[in-house]
């Protein structure tokens, strides 16, 4: 007879989603990777994981498309449906925790995309109440930024924030998914007080970009995989949404500590000089 | 294909906005992001599958740019050829559905 299903609930970005599987080492894996975004909440969200042997993983051969009302989401280690209408889905994969993450990132990317939110391929903390999100391609300094930030910071994440609309403007959350400094980030919530695209250089400075250029950089670091049309339709409508009201700049930076001195003076200043910025949490 | 001929339409597997003046342009099929400038924008928005090519050119960008009429058609179907390879812009030399399906 086989086992009876239990069930871990995590809550990302406020958003529970119960999973659940008939496999008690995978179910403490579950755990153990999603510990601190564990979560009592009722599920809006479904999971059913059946444990496979095999299937190599491999970020080239994502496909994210939607069936007659359900999504389907394949890589070379895992096979998985979700149905938005029901709330409900199930995932084939081998008990490797990176193929769990992958497929609860892209689960979350496609339930933001409608709620006009995204994953940002950027680190992200709090600051006096207030986010900021760091992004930029692989060895810009995302990790960098999180390793120099002062003691009264707090993590989100160093490799890919969740970004939400809100009441404010726009939120980021704190997220389980680590980069290079292989730490989950706080699970806790901020408004979004700036996003700079980072740039390693001799000095600090920040620069202005336009707000085309702001969407193309944006565009190009958000996390989506569906090839649907409709949801880049609003993916895109988002993001000019975002730019219009979320200040974005470059930080061009040296890395040492001072760059945090540069970032605490923009907010600074920007909070000085213009209304409608985000309020503290 | 004979220049006069040449019919443009947008792909509806594509998503654009305009901002600030430039259009941006990105096809959901495999998620590359364009950014068009006004010469561009104007050739885009007017694809609507049953205006010839030359035509666009003639009263769109000759008329609101300070362009030669020649080099602008030689730009614009420069343009449409790179759009087209990169299924933003659907060519044919017969007048095409406004944003016909994939």
């Amino acid at each position: 007879m086989a086992a009876a299903r239990q069930t871990a609930c995590v809550e990302i970005g406020g958003i529970p989603i119960a999973l659940s599987t008939n496999d008690e080492s995978f179910l403490d894996l579950l755990r153990r990777r999603y510990d601190g975004f564990l979560s009592s909440s009722l599920p809006e969200f479904e999971l059913e994981f059946d444990l496979t042997r095999g299937g190599v993983v491999s970020d080239n051969d994502i496909q994210v498309r939607r069936e007659g009302g359900v999504w389907l989401i394949e890589r070379g280690d895992f096979h998985a449906r979700w149905d938005p209408r029901t709330g409900r889905g199930s995932v084939r994969q081998n008990a490797n925790p990176y193929s769990l993450d992958s497929v609860l990132r892209i689960l979350h990317s496609l339930i933001l995309a409608e709620r006009g939110g995204f994953l940002l391929h950027s680190a992200s903390a709090i600051c006096d109440g207030r986010a900021y999100l760091f992004s930029g391609v692989s060895g810009a300094g995302k990790t960098t930024m999180t390793r120099l930030a002062p003691a009264d910071v707090t993590l989100l994440t160093d490799e890919i924030s969740y970004v939400r609309p809100s009441a404010d403007g726009y939120s980021a959350f704190g997220t389980p998914f680590a980069g290079e400094l292989a730490r989950a980030g706080e699970n806790c919530a901020a408004p979004v007080c700036a996003l700079f695209f980072l740039e390693k250089g001799a000095e600090n400075r920040i620069d202005e970009l336009t707000s085309t250029e702001a969407v193309r950089r944006l565009m190009r670091n958000i996390l989506f995989f569906a090839e649907d049309q409709a949801l880049v339709e609003k993916l895109l409508a988002t993001a000019c949404d975002f730019v219009a009201n979320v200040p974005i700049r470059r930080l061009t930076f040296y890395p040492d500590a001072r760059v945090w001195d540069e970032v605490h003076n923009f907010a600074r200043n920007f909070s000085r000089n213009f209304q409608g910025v985000p309020q503290h949490a | 294909m004979p220049e006069d001929c040449i019919y443009i339409a947008r792909s509806s597997a594509i998503a654009a906005r305009a901002l600030a003046g430039e259009m941006m342009v990105m096809n959901s099929a495999n998620s590359t992001f364009f950014t068009l400038n006004e010469v561009a924008t104007a050739i885009f928005q007017a694809a609507d599958g049953h205006t010839p090519l030359r035509e666009i050119v003639r009263n769109q960008i000759c008329e609101q740019f300070d362009v030669d009429p020649e080099q602008a058609q030689a730009d614009a179907e420069q343009f449409v050829a790179e759009l087209a390879a990169h299924g933003i812009l659907l060519v044919s030399n017969q007048p095409l559905a406004a944003e016909t399906t994939r």
